[in-house]
């Protein structure tokens, strides 16, 4: 009866990676409800970006606290996947340890590594659960930071201790094996004595279970994922890929418009012609709710992991007001999930008396931006905020007429005098005759 | 030489003649009091370097920026393609303006709807003056001042030019002592995305306010700035902070200027 652990591993291990996937799929769906936007371009770059910015942590250290424990915990969550690969064909197959049979000292090297690797998980776990619990840093305490946001910060760090102690413990009790042959192990046999003196047979299902907590812990958290803003250890690469490369500063182009705008300045244009019948409905101008945005914003909201660097960079935030650039990504999911689950009930969206707009973020907040890019700029995986400030301004100035009166005024301005306050263009060089 | 003089587009146009540049003014260099000394400070400079440079006078209208970072890119566009007519019937190859929103739309938004030239910060302009050496300054009456500069942010973040306002202090010999927040992190005045045009959001204080309070740390006896809309928004800082008589705010342009006053 050895192979029934095998079995109900296997079977386990299936059902966890089908329901991950399922719920995986979800979120890709969510993704490309969005617009098309082409960000294939200037491959080379973008390698490059995503090789500095992703792989290197470049933007992560710009605060050397936070981006130090990151990189341990970053270092530590990709290496020690080598082990995990280990013990699924250990768990599938019921062998045990596959790869030191073949590896044989350079295995107790690379186990003693990982073992270090750990120990920095921990430590970093530690200190952002001080960060968030402790010390207090403002950022985490925001509004937007309330209810699940706090929790599930907390539980994802729990989590990984919980991990990393079954990880160490299981060694632990197997460097009291009369046949251990792998050890010596560095940290876990620091931890040994704590389990001298037991039976062998107790030392054998010891082991056995916290090898099972490790696994089926792996297993519950990568479940997890989906539900949580930790999804960013999937999504934080491809988003710095998909990242804009143009200079901040630059703006997207409506093309919608630009065709409007050169039709209203040609003076050969027939002015009855009439809009061709077989022509698309007119496309909504700006973004109102999730599905007007493009679907590089929509993978941003999924990618971002509440951090709050942006918030803590922003002039509007820091000044009291309402607009925060991390409510407007967390907005963005929340709405978007609820939209997935719309489409989950019935097959696709159908119109639910909600959006975006309103409903999620308000007119306050999106008036209140300077946009200044510092959110941009803090970002450590190239999320852009701003960008959707700025679409959902269009559908209210274009499609709802509603901005603030003095923007109205301005903007008045701007079209009569062509200055945005109310001088004649003929006074322009008016500057020149007062030297 | 007369130095704040200043020919048109369109005079050199007749005399079938081209400039070297065109010097952009935009709206609040040629309406705002305080931006109107800043235009003719940089046009003196100009001159004194000997530089062929127009203006587009009357026929200048707005760049559309405000319009645009407000969400109307109807009228953004609108305006933006009657410059372009404008300023591609000149055949303008160079463009320099001392705002960096205008700056900022010309260069980066302008080329995808036909109007495609060099743009510079009138900071970028000047800096090649010096390094060519037809513009000569000396410290003067700057020789060891302290002197702390505000990023525009669409001159910063947004185009990523931090250096050239800061080579042309340097040139001052003055003391330059950065605030805490500068460069990529420098702390907007609260202009931008046309909040000049508008009162706040509610809030418990006022952007310029927070980032003149963060100038005055450095304990500057001059503020510099780079943008027409930074300069309105700190000297309202520091009027709040009651520091008119110990502090001055400057564009760059202004303090090299300066430095030639006998």
């Amino acid at each position: 009866m050895e192979w029934i652990d095998n079995v109900i591993f296997t079977v386990i291990l299936a059902l966890a990676s089908f329901l991950f996937a399922k719920n995986a799929n979800k979120i890709r769906r969510n993704i490309f409800l969005g617009k098309e936007i082409n960000r294939s371009d200037r491959k080379g770059e973008r390698w490059a970006l995503m090789a500095k910015v992703a792989l290197g942590q470049s933007k992560m250290v710009v605060r050397p606290v936070a981006g130090f424990f990151h990189i341990l915990i970053y270092v530590g969550f990709v290496l020690i996947n080598i082990e995990v690969l280990e013990i699924l064909i250990d768990g599938i197959f019921g062998t045990h340890r596959v790869f030191s049979s073949f590896l044989g000292g350079i295995y107790t090297l690379a186990i003693n590594f990982f073992e270090i690797l750990a120990v920095g998980v921990i430590l970093a776990c530690l200190v952002f659960l001080a960060r968030r619990v402790l010390v207090k840093i403002k950022r985490f305490h925001s509004p937007e930071m309330k209810g699940w946001a706090s929790s599930d910060a907390k539980n994802i760090l729990y989590i990984e201790l919980a991990l990393m102690y079954a990880l160490l413990l299981m060694n632990a009790v197997e460097s009291n094996f009369d046949s251990e042959t792998v050890g010596p192990f560095l940290i876990s046999g620091l931890i040994a004595p704590l389990f001298n003196g037991l039976e062998q047979s107790s030392l054998h299902i010891l082991e056995r279970t916290f090898w099972w907590l490790h696994i089926l812990g792996i297993l519950a958290f990568l479940n997890y994922l989906p539900f949580s803003k930790h999804f960013h250890i999937f999504l934080s690469f491809p988003n710095v890929w998909y990242a804009n490369l143009d200079q901040k500063g630059r703006f997207s182009n409506m093309e919608s418009v630009t065709e409007e705008v050169k039709k209203m300045m040609d003076p050969n244009a027939d002015p009855y012609a009439a809009p061709d019948p077989n022509a698309p409905p007119p496309e909504r101008f700006g973004a109102k709710d999730v599905m007007d945005l493009n679907w590089v914003q929509l993978m941003n909201a999924y990618s971002c992991t509440e951090c709050g660097r942006c918030t803590s960079e922003c002039p509007a935030n820091q000044t009291g007001k309402k607009l925060s650039p991390r409510k407007i990504m967390m907005d963005t999911r929340d709405r978007l999930d609820e939209v997935g689950k719309v489409i989950d009930k019935k097959g696709s969206f159908i119109d639910d008396g909600r959006s975006l707009l309103d409903d999620f973020i308000s007119r306050e907040e999106l008036w209140a931006c300077t946009t200044c890019n510092a959110c941009v700029q803090a970002c450590p995986i190239g999320i852009d905020p701003l960008s959707i400030i700025i679409e959902m301004r269009r559908y209210l100035v274009m499609e709802e007429s509603a901005a603030p009166q003095e923007l109205n005024l301005m903007m008045a301005n701007v079209e009569n005098n062509a200055a945005p306050w109310q001088f004649a263009q003929a006074d322009r060089l008016n500057w020149l005759e007062e030297a | 030489m007369e130095l704040n003089n200043a020919k048109t587009m369109a005079e050199y146009a007749s005399a079938g003649e081209k400039p070297e540049v065109l010097f952009w003014v935009g709206c609040a260099g040629s309406f705002d009091d305080r931006a109107k000394k800043v235009t003719r400070s940089f046009v003196r400079l100009l001159n004194r370097a000997g530089v062929q440079f127009a203006v587009l006078g009357t026929e200048e209208s707005c760049t559309g920026d405000p319009a645009k970072r407000a969400g109307n890119e109807f009228l953004f566009q609108m305006q933006a393609m009657m410059n372009i007519e404008v300023l591609n019937g000149y055949d303008v190859q160079k463009v320099v303006t001392a705002c960096p929103h205008c700056f900022n739309t010309l260069k980066n938004e302008y080329p995808q709807l036909g109007g495609k030239y060099t743009v510079l910060h009138h900071t970028q302009f000047l800096r090649t003056l010096l390094n060519d050496g037809r513009l000569k300054v000396e410290g003067g009456e700057y020789k060891g001042k302290r002197i702390t500069f505000h990023d525009p942010c669409y001159l910063g973040r947004a185009n990523d030019e931090y250096e050239a306002p800061r080579a042309l202090l340097s040139e001052l010999e003055s003391n330059i002592s950065e605030m805490k927040s500068c460069k990529e992190k420098g702390l907007c005045c609260g202009a931008g995305g046309a909040q000049m045009f508008k009162e706040p959001e509610k809030g418990n204080k006022d952007v310029n306010v927070e980032r003149t309070e963060q100038a005055l740390e450095t304990n500057p006896e001059i503020i510099a700035v780079g943008c027409p809309f930074c300069n309105t928004m700190i000297t309202d800082g520091i009027k709040a902070k009651e520091k008119e008589a110990s502090v001055k705010v400057y564009d760059v342009s202004e303090l090299l200027d300066n430095t030639f006053k006998q």
